[in-house]
Parts: C-alpha cells; structure tokens; sequence
C-alpha cells in the first residue's frame, strides 16, 4: 500500500475513532471546547507518531529476535507509559510554554486506546518503518479532526434544548453517530 | 462493608458503562452480535477478578510512588493469559474480537478499580468488587449486542427471530448504529434513575452526576 492510500484511508475512509472504535474515552471526555479539543489533539499526535516507531522497533529487533512475541501487550504498554512519562518531563524542562499548553492531556494519553491500538495494528498488517509512521500520522490526524468536529457541534448544545434525560454523554454519542453515518459516505474512496 | 452492597455497587449503582461511562471503546466496537458482547464480558470479568485479587494480596508490597506502573504490569499479565486461552480454545471469537482482547490492558475502568477498591481492600471484598464490576459491564455489553443484533440482523444469538419477510436494518451493525444505541439506552437509563430518584431523596446524587457529565 503506499503513503498516500494509508493516509487517505486512516484520516477518512477507516477513521480511527469513527470506523474503528479507538480513543473513545477523549472523544467524549475532552470535546466540550475547540480550545482543549485542539490541544489533545497535538499531544495525540505526538505521543501516537513517536510511540509506533518505537514500538515498531522494540518489536522488530527484541521481541521477534528472540521468539518473544507473546509478551507484546506488557511490554507495548510498558514503553508507551514510560514514554509519555519522558515526553512529559522533557517538555517540562525544555520548553514549559508546550509543557503548560499539552500538560494536562499527557498523562491522559497512556490509556488513550489510540495508542496502544495503532502500535499493535501496525505490527498486525506487518507494515515497514515508512508505512508505520504514516499510519500513526494519519490515525492521530483523524482522531484529531473527529474530536475537534465534536467540539465545534458540542459548544452549540449550550443553546440548544436538549430533553433532560438525554443531556451530556447521550446526546453526545447520539450526535457520534450521526458523524459516523457521515463519514461512511467515505467509504469506497480507498 | 457488606459483600452484597459491594456486589450491587459494581452491577448497578456505578455501572461502568451507563453510570460512569468508561471503558467504551471495546463496548461499542464489539457488540455487533449478542455473543460476541457476551465474549468481551466473560474476558473482562475473568480480568477484573485476577487483576483485583493479585492487587489486593500486593497491595502493601508495592510502593505507593509507582503503584500505577505495577498495576498495569499486573492486569497486562492477565490480559495475556487471558488471550492465549481464547486463541486456544475458541479461535473464532479470538478472530471476531481481534485487537479488543489486548486492548483490555488500556480499559480504565479496570485501573481504576485497581486504584480505587483493590489497593485499598482485603481479598474477598476485591474479589467481589471485581465480579460485580465485571458482571456491569457485561450486562451492559450484552444488552447492547442484543439490540444490535435483533434490528441490524434478525436473531439473537444466531437464532432467527423474525419470520423471512424482515428486512434487517444494517446500519445496527455498522459503528454508527453503536454509537445511537448506546445514546438511546444511556438516555433511557438516566431518565429511569431521575425517576427512581424523585421517588426517592437523592437529588445531590443526582446534581452531582449532571456536574460530572458537564
């Protein structure tokens, strides 16, 4: 597959958060402003592009290379927590104007299933050092146009009437739902 | 505390799912059929009870700077076991629930039980806490796969319900019919509580459950 269809079909056509169910605790937790919207989207970006090319070569030359691919959730996890511990303390020292901005939504990040779902997948549809980082690219990018969309529908409920029972998280998913049904529109692009 | 208070507490009182809405990615995602929501619960529980009970007997080994790291450790270990079983002996539910089975690892609500019950309480009462946590989520996760099943397919469990005349409506089983499903049963599961509440005197439970939504 090359770079382009990979892109394509992660940001729209498959999007992770719409087709694919991952990083559905964000989606809902964090859309209620574009501010914050926005700003989980970068760390996402970030931690999801940086944790695949490591995982990627964790798995490649440790865990394949000595028959160990059974251990491939602890050891995924483990990387991807102690990274977003080290993204967070080097942001902290090396530059604090990030650090405030993105602070709050890191250490969010670790159980943010995105993350550890791109990782394995990756490994999953045997894809090269290349591929990897677009998939991760195009998966961060998607999750980040799907939250962002929430966000901007969201901050109209406030002067919408909403019946009481279905304020907050089920008019949210109901709305979800209704995006999804938007981007299968997608579907056959790729 | 009493076991059963602890039991109900998991199973109704704060559902995962409807109550403190976490751990829904692999809700959503797996409950195209009635069985293989069934599935997903049955692994969940089996890793809530193991994870709970090895928790609770660490609980004043492990120390409190980096208890996080060690419980995620703990239930990882677990969702391995766990995933091995499945691809041994049901190889066709491992294949339908795919990359869900590890992504138990990353359900919250597993850590924060961890974090909230078992490293707080003796054993038994963890174990408990775990079941009945477990047994909410399964309920939820069935009840959805049901749904979805019956409108997006015409059976329920693989058994055909309706005669040869339904059309089954796909889109309950594409994501989007998730997503409005959950919506609904989530809306109608808030509209029972505010009733039962009004009944009731626990509008403070209630005020503070709308806060946290907001």
């Amino acid at each position: 597959m090359n770079i382009f269809t990979i892109l394509i079909s992660t940001i729209f056509v498959n999007n992770y958060v719409f087709a694919q169910f991952l990083g559905i605790c964000p989606f809902l937790g964090v859309s209620n402003k574009t501010e914050t919207a926005t700003g989980m989207g970068i760390a996402v970006t970030f931690v999801v592009t940086l944790s695949s090319v490591i995982t990627y070569v964790v798995h490649h030359q440790i865990l394949a290379r000595f028959g160990l691919e059974y251990l491939q959730t602890i050891v995924f996890i483990l990387v991807i927590a102690s990274l977003v511990q080290l993204v967070e303390m080097f942001l902290k020292k090396s530059s604090p104007g990030l650090y405030s901005a993105l602070g709050v939504y890191l250490p969010l990040i670790t159980t943010n299933c995105i993350v550890l779902g791109v990782a394995i997948l990756n490994i999953d549809k045997e894809y090269n050092i290349i591929q990897t980082i677009f998939n991760a690219l195009g998966a961060s990018i998607g999750f980040a146009i799907a939250l962002l969309l929430m966000a901007g529908i969201r901050e109209k409920f406030e002067f919408s009437n909403i019946p009481k029972p279905l304020q907050g998280f089920p008019i949210s998913l109901i709305t979800a739902g209704l995006m999804s049904i938007a981007f299968l529109g997608f579907s056959g692009l790729v | 505390m009493k076991l059963s208070k602890v039991f109900f507490n998991g199973l109704i009182k704060e559902n995962t799912i409807f109550v403190q809405v976490i751990g829904m990615c692999a809700l959503l995602a797996v409950t195209t059929s009635a069985i293989n929501g069934l599935a997903m619960g049955i692994a969940v529980i089996a890793v809530t009870v193991g994870s709970n009970l090895v928790i609770s007997i660490l609980r004043k080994v492990i120390p409190d700077k980096i208890r996080i790291p060690a419980f995620i450790v703990v239930i990882a270990t677990f969702v391995t076991v766990v995933e091995m079983f499945m691809k041994a002996y049901t190889p066709d539910l491992y294949k339908a629930l795919g990359i869900f089975i590890p992504l138990i690892v990353v359900n919250c609500m597993i850590l924060g039980r961890a974090e909230a019950f078992a490293s707080k309480n003796g054993v038994i009462p963890s174990i408990v806490d775990g079941l009945g946590m477990g047994l909410g989520y399964t309920l939820a996760a069935v009840l959805l796969g049901i749904i979805r099943e019956l409108i997006g397919a015409g059976s329920i469990f693989g058994f055909q319900i309706f005669g040869a005349g339904f059309e089954p409506a796909l889109i309950f089983i594409m994501p989007p019919g998730a997503f409005i499903i959950l919506g609904i049963l989530m809306g109608l599961f808030n509209h029972l509580r505010r009733k039962q509440e009004k009944a009731g005197e626990k509008e403070e439970v209630l005020d503070e459950y709308i806060y946290n939504i907001d």
